[in-house]
């Protein structure tokens, strides 16, 4: 059934007894057109975008655990679109705007809310280094604006701009950022694309990948074999992990990611706020929470936990900006494992095993990414063709050397 | 986390800085450039014991190899890169 | 003074001598030493607390400790204000202040009650399927509401006037928990010599001791606490930490916990921080924090006057207040009748004690029978009645015949939840424990034990062993041993109890999470709707999510769910417990670096001079620089430095550049390490020259440029940018560990050892003749451009490099840095009559983009040598870290932009950097960028505008216009693309 507020009435009125499961729970079938590895936020809407986009709907997702357990459901939930690379600025504007229109597509309600994603700079080096993105981002028709200190400072009360070692000196804003309620975009995808008939196939976990003569016939899992002619693997942190089932090594790290939430209060910050002195990262939910979180930890893990000196670092960062944030309780850290790529930038291409394609690299943009991922991943594997959006995340490019590195790091995932 | 270095004892991490990958081999300078390519970019990226290379910045300055366990934590042995 | 009508006569652990007055939503009330917030209200009849979250019912206290999910308040005020604060745990003082939450316009008469009708539109999870229409009004009309309703406290709007602190630890034996398994493992640990950290959450060491009315070796437990507490605090290797919660368990048995050194008092003294946040190292841990008592789930089990059994019992025994006169007591098992036997003790009627069990044991009976209360055995509650606060309780008896008792208390009790939160910090997961119908840990984190309640074993005798057993071993591992201490005699009572976690059917809300107001219905429909794995169950209903972080909830759904799914509560799984154990204060964590010590201040041996010489400073990283230094009449900023710039292009100038990393290689391997770290070659350069080296990243970008001098055969003198002077040196040092460990080298910093000065300018060589001590030869012959000699300057032994980045004459004078402030006073007297004029890094800036060196616009890490004009400079006849992957295509691919420079074409329109470069005429879009303009200023010299940017193709199009396009800042002209080089092509001037 659709949902709407005329549904709620009446299940209301019914008891809420009428509610059916928002996806279904079905057996696997002994073989698909498409396989997807990985049941989380990407993997789920490849498979929505392979039927909606290209009429495949003889497709499975395949999930270890419950879908959404990974990162879509462990992130800070931000979205926007302020890149400086003009693919990645391409890619992730698409994202946004899919993300504009996602709740009426989908029919779910995953609160998009834009309400802007401000960086703030505080010396004049940083200041030209946004413009030329923020310009990057005006010539690739995004939004974007240069605020000076006066306009941050009537913008988010109660930020420290002068009294700090390193004072705000203005911002770069994108005023269609924002946040989504992270497990609903999930939960949506899951559901609009069990009704356009994909097989959402829980605590199915891909135990190997049959290749045989260079093309994929399938999987290997914990429920038994899965023939398919098309696999796509979006496992996100796992990726190295899956890739090696058929003989790839990935330019990938795993890394840890933190991220905390506060106790909920009254809503103090209608923005979403980056330091620029410093790795943090701020908004508050629609609960109250304050959602926040700063750098990897710097070292390869797939422990969903990180150390206490990263904790402490956002902490100060988070009083040095916000003063009055210093009485406010942190409820519950968590860790996600990001694969982090070589250059900060994800892969969506082909592999060179036939029918075998490639989603990784996300980095920790990945849940912003997560609509144009499914959409340009559900292209590449309909069409066996990078769609342009994501021609320029070729696996090949370390090799070339046309790199994507935003911020000029290196080969240094954890300088991502 | 907590590492043993060799030379100045057990310290917390927030001490250490980390490189990455300590097995990849630096290739002769005449390799050819996908030698080279693979060098500074294929990661094994191992669930489970890995050597990774830190550096114990604020304590002796020197370069570890650190065989840690990246889904426990657990730190198995630690050696100055100079003799790994 | 108003009486405090519900304290018992006597009894209790509170100081009667002495009344704290203090003020709930403004009204006047008292207690004493020893209340917490939530017994003095108790104590003062104030039985409704707060409203709950979603539906504003009214809420009273649930419980006596840290997992209280109603009794919410906003603590102190003003810039102290804490929202959210558990009135359970918080020490009256004198004058405390706290108001009510998350009602309007008060709390007795809420209109947000107004949800409670609608709750059957507004269940689980149905801001997913509406507010969707019309797409625009999402951010407008409906997330407004949602948000102004959702929060419970308010943030304080100023910014936090108390210190915090920071501390670290280290033992032996940390005991988390000084209950009597705590306190028996620090006795056991500290007795065999170990050093030992004993954490405490509350103010009072004892646990539950200091609640129940039992007796441990005879005499009263509060009081055998005590004593051990006495001979723990003569232990010089025991530390006690009180009002400290252990929140984290982190890897390599580190333990993150937060001491409350101030919160029990009105504000802060001024010498104590208000909270410190210890870091402790421990050999071993021993978790003792004891076990959190279980709600029953049944209808209307939120309303004000349901309590927890063991709740009740520390309200009646710690504090001395009669929670309810009126009870009835809902027991799954014998732990209830405890409370039944300390409330008849206090005087309240029991109408009834209804016990899930069908066969209750007959020393119980017999007690109902004593004092002729009625039993119900077999029984259920099933629903309460009253307003804002209980009146009645209804329950069922085995045959389900119904009936109700006037009430105005309801002691529930529904068996005990091991807190175990610690032990699963490391990602391991409790064990289903049958026999006791909750979880206990499952494998442990290594260094840490399980001990008392915490692990299952719940009578006062089990938790005194356990803590003896457990104390003792760890101390053994840690290699100290004595004799195992004696057991006290205490109770050992079985806890028979009968799995019962929830009554469905009952009339009214059956909430599971009463902080998030999620009831049964709510989990029921998420189960129907598929979310049937707890993680999603969890995640759709928010159970477990609130402040309290489920303490109280998350079994009871657990329970729940698996009866919906017909499964084991096993099967089911748990939710992952995570740090913190309890809300923690981002202050405490933050410590004192905030503010303007959130990272410390890096200043050179000039910053006192430049100071008081005029200078305004930036912040460069870590440093401070003197940016400019105003001269009285200049008008602004512009002023000074376009009088700096010419200073030094007529005359001579003088700037600390003593920020510029700056590094020793020594030893024989020395060459051949800087050989391998820069892409020119090093190992030609003669003793007493310098040379310009250019630094890649393994990846082929350029990473860092820099000056070499040779100091001797087998000693160099290495600088490097100011910004990345840390990882230059890490380079090295990682260059020659892991690459060339063979190589003999040792590397120095030596960046705060010298000042160093950049003299520059036409008159620079005639300064330092008059400056320096007299001998050596500054003629061009004897030091020409790029080559150094030892000078001295007032005796003290300098060295003076000749080298230019304004492409001046121009030298970097090297001077110990104590005697820095020394050399500048001398140049500046002896240079006035050269008219020497110190400058700062915007001149500094300028005359470097004039001259038409990379610096950190162009450093960019995005940047080719060969795109900065240096392709030259990398050799291709040694090994050096980049040279390989610089060949790739796209790092070779002759359409990459390179350093060109700009001029506007009339002559004065300012450029700025991080401007678009585009082809006159043609959109402005992404796929006709040809560039961006890296560094911008004004050239004094050239009296206009100039910039340098990168361009594709920008060596065929030198004497175009390109379209210079800056929407962000309303910046749009034309500009002509000339060679980088403004000044001086010919570097005439600098070898002069």
């Amino acid at each position: 059934m659709d949902y709407s507020i005329f549904g709620l009435l009446k299940n209301a009125l019914t008891g809420n007894r009428l509610w059916a499961p928002v996806w279904r729970d079905p057996a696997p079938k002994q073989r698909y057109d498409t396989l997807i590895v990985g049941g989380g936020g990407h993997g789920l809407a490849t498979a929505y975008y392979l039927a909606k986009e290209h009429g495949i709907t003889d497709v499975a997702v395949l999930e270890k655990g419950y879908i959404g357990s990974g990162n879509v459901g462990r992130n800070t939930t931000i979205i926007r679109s302020n890149y400086l690379l003009p693919a990645n600025t391409h890619f992730y504007e698409k994202s946004l705007q899919l993300w504009e229109g996602l709740e009426q597509d989908l029919n779910y309600n995953a609160m998009v809310s834009q309400r802007g994603v401000l960086n703030l700079f505080h010396s004049d080096a940083q200041r030209d280094a946004y413009a030329r993105r923020g310009n990057a981002m005006r010539l690739a028709g995004v939004d974007a604006d240069l605020l000076d200190a006066v306009t941050v400072r009537a913008m988010v009360p109660g930020i420290e701009m002068q009294d700090a070692r390193f004072p705000v000196k203005g911002g770069l804003l994108q005023q269609r950022g924002g946040t989504v309620r992270h497990d609903a975009v999930a939960w949506g995808y899951a559901r609009a694309a069990d009704r356009r008939g994909a097989d959402i196939l829980q605590n199915t976990e891909v135990t190997g990948i049959r290749v045989e003569a260079g093309r994929v016939l399938g999987v290997e899992t914990t429920r038994g074999f899965i023939g398919a002619r098309r696999i796509g693997l979006a496992a996100a942190g796992h990726s190295s992990r899956v890739a090696a089932m058929a003989g790839l090594r990935l330019p990938i790290e795993s890394h840890v990611l933190q991220a905390f939430v506060s106790e909920a209060v009254k809503p103090l910050l209608d923005t979403v706020v980056t330091f620029g002195a410093g790795h943090f990262y701020v908004s508050q939910s629609d609960k109250g929470g304050l959602v926040f979180g700063g750098d990897i930890d710097g070292y390869n893990s797939y422990a969903q936990r990180g150390s206490l000196p990263v904790v402490e670092e956002v902490m100060e960062c988070a009083v040095t900006l916000f003063p009055a944030f210093s009485r406010l309780r942190y409820l519950r850290q968590w860790g996600g494992v990001m694969d982090m790529s070589m250059d900060g930038s994800p892969i969506i291409d082909r592999t060179p095993v036939e029918g075998l394609f490639l989603n990784c690299g996300w980095c920790y943009g990945g849940f912003k990414a997560t609509p144009a991922s499914g959409w340009c991943f559900a292209h590449t594997i309909a069409t066996g063709q990078p769609h342009p959006l994501n021609a320029a995340f070729r696996l090949d490019r370390f090799a070339t050397g046309a790199v994507l590195d935003e911020k000029g790091a290196g080969a240094r995932p954890n300088l991502h | 986390m907590r590492i043993n270095c060799p030379f100045c004892g057990t310290r917390g991490n927030e001490e250490f800085t980390v490189l990455g990958a300590a097995d990849p081999v630096r290739p002769d300078a005449d390799a050819p450039v996908p030698d080279w390519v693979a060098y500074a970019h294929a990661r094994e990226n191992p669930r489970g014991p890995h050597r990774d290379l830190w550096q114990h910045q604020h304590g002796c300055r020197a370069w570890l190899v650190v065989e840690r366990d990246t889904l426990t934590h657990a730190v198995i042995a630690v050696r100055p890169a100079r003799d790994a | 003074m108003s009486a405090q009508r519900w304290r018992l006569g006597e009894g209790g652990l509170i100081d009667r001598s002495r009344v704290l007055p203090f003020r709930f939503d403004e009204r006047l009330l008292h207690g004493h030493p020893g209340d917490t917030l939530a017994s003095a209200l108790l104590a003062n009849g104030v039985r409704l607390v707060g409203r709950s979250f979603k539906y504003h019912r009214p809420r009273g206290i649930l419980s006596a400790g840290p997992e209280e999910p109603n009794a919410l308040v906003e603590l102190r005020g003003g810039a102290r204000r804490e929202p959210n604060t558990r009135a359970t745990q918080v020490e009256l003082f004198e004058g405390l202040e706290a108001r009510s939450q998350n009602r309007w316009p008060s709390l007795g008469f809420d209109l947000g009650a107004v949800n409670g009708v609608l709750a059957p539109m507004i269940g689980a999870g149905f801001y997913y399927k509406t507010f969707m229409w019309p797409a625009a009004f999402w951010e407008k009309l409906y997330e407004p509401l949602i948000r102004r309703a959702a929060g419970l406290g308010r943030a304080p709007q100023a910014a936090d006037p108390d210190r915090y602190e920071r501390a670290h630890a280290h033992c032996d034996v940390l005991v988390i928990g000084a209950g009597p398994a705590g306190l028996m493992a620090a006795l056991a640990a500290g007795r065999a010599g170990a050093r030992v950290l004993l954490v405490e959450e509350d103010a009072a060491l004892g646990g539950r001791l200091l609640s129940e009315a039992e007796e441990v070796d005879g005499r009263p437990g509060a009081e055998w606490a005590g004593a051990v507490e006495a001979e723990l605090a003569d232990m010089p290797r025991l530390r006690i930490l009180r009002r400290t919660s252990a929140f984290a368990l982190l890897d390599g048995g580190v333990v993150a916990a937060v001491e409350r050194v101030a919160d029990h008092l009105p504000e802060p003294p001024a010498h104590l921080p208000r909270q410190r946040s210890w870091k402790i190292v421990a050999r071993r841990i021993v978790l003792a924090a004891g076990a959190i008592e279980r709600p029953v789930v049944f209808g209307g089990n939120d309303r004000p006057g349901v309590m927890l059994a063991g709740a009740v019992r520390s309200y009646l025994n710690r504090h001395a207040v009669l929670p309810g006169r009126r009870a009835v007591v809902f027991t799954v098992g014998d732990d209830g009748w405890r409370s039944v036997a300390d409330l008849l003790r206090g005087g309240a009627q029991i109408d009834a004690v209804v016990d899930a069990r069908a066969e209750v044991p007959p020393e119980q009976a017999q007690l109902a029978a004593r004092h002729g209360l009625r039993l119900v055995a077999g029984g259920r509650v099933t629903g309460t009645q009253g307003g804002r606060h209980l009146t009645a309780v209804r329950f069922a008896d085995a045959a389900g015949r119904e009936e109700g008792v006037g009430a105005d208390l309801l002691a529930v009790s529904g068996g005990w939840n091991p807190s175990l939160h610690l032990a699963c910090h490391l990602g391991n997961r409790p064990r289903w424990d049958a026999a006791i119908h909750a979880f206990v840990p499952g494998e442990l984190p290594p260094g840490l034990v399980v001990a008392g309640a915490a692990a299952g074993r719940f009578s006062t005798h089990a938790a005194l062993a356990d803590g003896a057993a457990t104390g003792l071993a760890a101390a053994q591992a840690c290699g100290f041993d004595a004799a195992a201490p004696e057991i006290p005699r205490a109770e050992d009572a079985p806890r028979d109890a009968v799995p019962l976690f929830h009554v469905p059917g009952g009339r009214g809300k059956a909430f599971v999470d009463l902080q998030h107001d999620v009831t049964d219905a709510d989990i029921a429909l998420a189960h129907r709707e598929g979310f049937r794995a707890a993680e999603h169950a969890k995640r759709y209903t928010t159970l477990g999510m609130a402040t309290d972080q489920g303490k109280t909830a998350g079994v009871n759904g657990l329970a729940i769910l698996a009866r919906l799914a017909g499964q084991a509560i096993s099967e089911v799984g748990t939710t992952t417990h995570r740090p913190p154990w309890t809300p923690v204060a981002i202050g405490a964590v933050a410590g004192p670096h905030r503010g303007r010590h959130f990272r410390p201040a890096r200043h050179t041996p000039l910053h006192d001079w430049a100071a008081a010489n005029g200078a305004s400073f930036v912040e460069a990283g870590l440093w401070y620089r003197a940016q400019w230094y105003a001269r009285p009449g200049e008008a602004g900023w512009r002023d000074s430095v376009d009088r700096e710039v010419l200073a030094v292009r007529n005359a001579v100038g003088v700037c600390d550049v003593s920020t510029l990393g700056k590094i020793e290689v020594a030893g024989p391997g020395a060459a051949a390490l800087l050989d391998l770290v820069y892409a020119n070659t090093i190992s030609t350069l003669a003793v007493g020259r310098l040379r310009y080296g250019l630094m890649l990243r393994e990846d082929g970008f350029v990473m860092d440029d820099g000056t070499v001098a040779r100091l001797a055969e087998d000693r160099f003198f290495v600088t490097t940018t100011t910004a990345n002077a840390g990882a230059v040196l890490q380079h090295l040092e990682y260059c020659h560990q892991v690459l060339r460990p063979a190589l003999d080298v040792s590397l120095l910093s030596v960046t705060d050892a010298w000042a160093q000065l950049s003299v520059a300018g036409p008159r620079a060589r005639d300064l330092l003749a008059a400056v320096l001590d007299p001998g050596p030869d500054l003629s061009n012959a004897a030091l020409p451009h790029m080559a150094w000699i030892a000078v001295r300057l007032g005796g003290v032994p300098c060295r003076l490099y000749r080298l230019s980045f304004s492409g001046e004459l121009a030298y970097e004078l090297g001077v110990p840095a104590d005697y820095a402030e020394a050399a500048m006073r001398r140049i500046m007297e002896r240079g006035a009559s050269f008219g020497v004029t110190p400058y700062g890094t915007e001149a500094l800036g300028v005359l470097r983009i004039e001259k038409g060196h990379p610096a950190g616009g162009e450093l960019n890490g995005q940047t080719t040598a060969r795109d900065l004009g240096l392709g030259r400079l990398v050799s291709t006849r040694k090994d050096c870290i980049g040279r390989r992957l610089a060949e790739r295509p796209a790092l070779t691919d002759p359409a990459r932009p390179v350093l060109v420079g700009l001029k506007p074409a009339d002559g004065r329109t300012p450029i700025r950097a991080g401007s678009h470069l585009l082809e006159p005429g043609v959109a402005a879009v992404t796929a006709n960028g040809l560039g961006h303009v890296t560094s911008a200023c004004f050239s004094p010299t050239l009296g206009m505008p100039i910039a340098l940017a990168l361009l594709s193709d920008g060596t065929a199009r030198l004497g175009q216009r390109i379209r210079v396009f800056d929407p962000l800042r309303g910046g749009d002209l034309e500009a002509e693309i000339c060679p980088p080089v403004f000044v001086d092509p010919q570097g005439e001037r600098s070898r002069g």
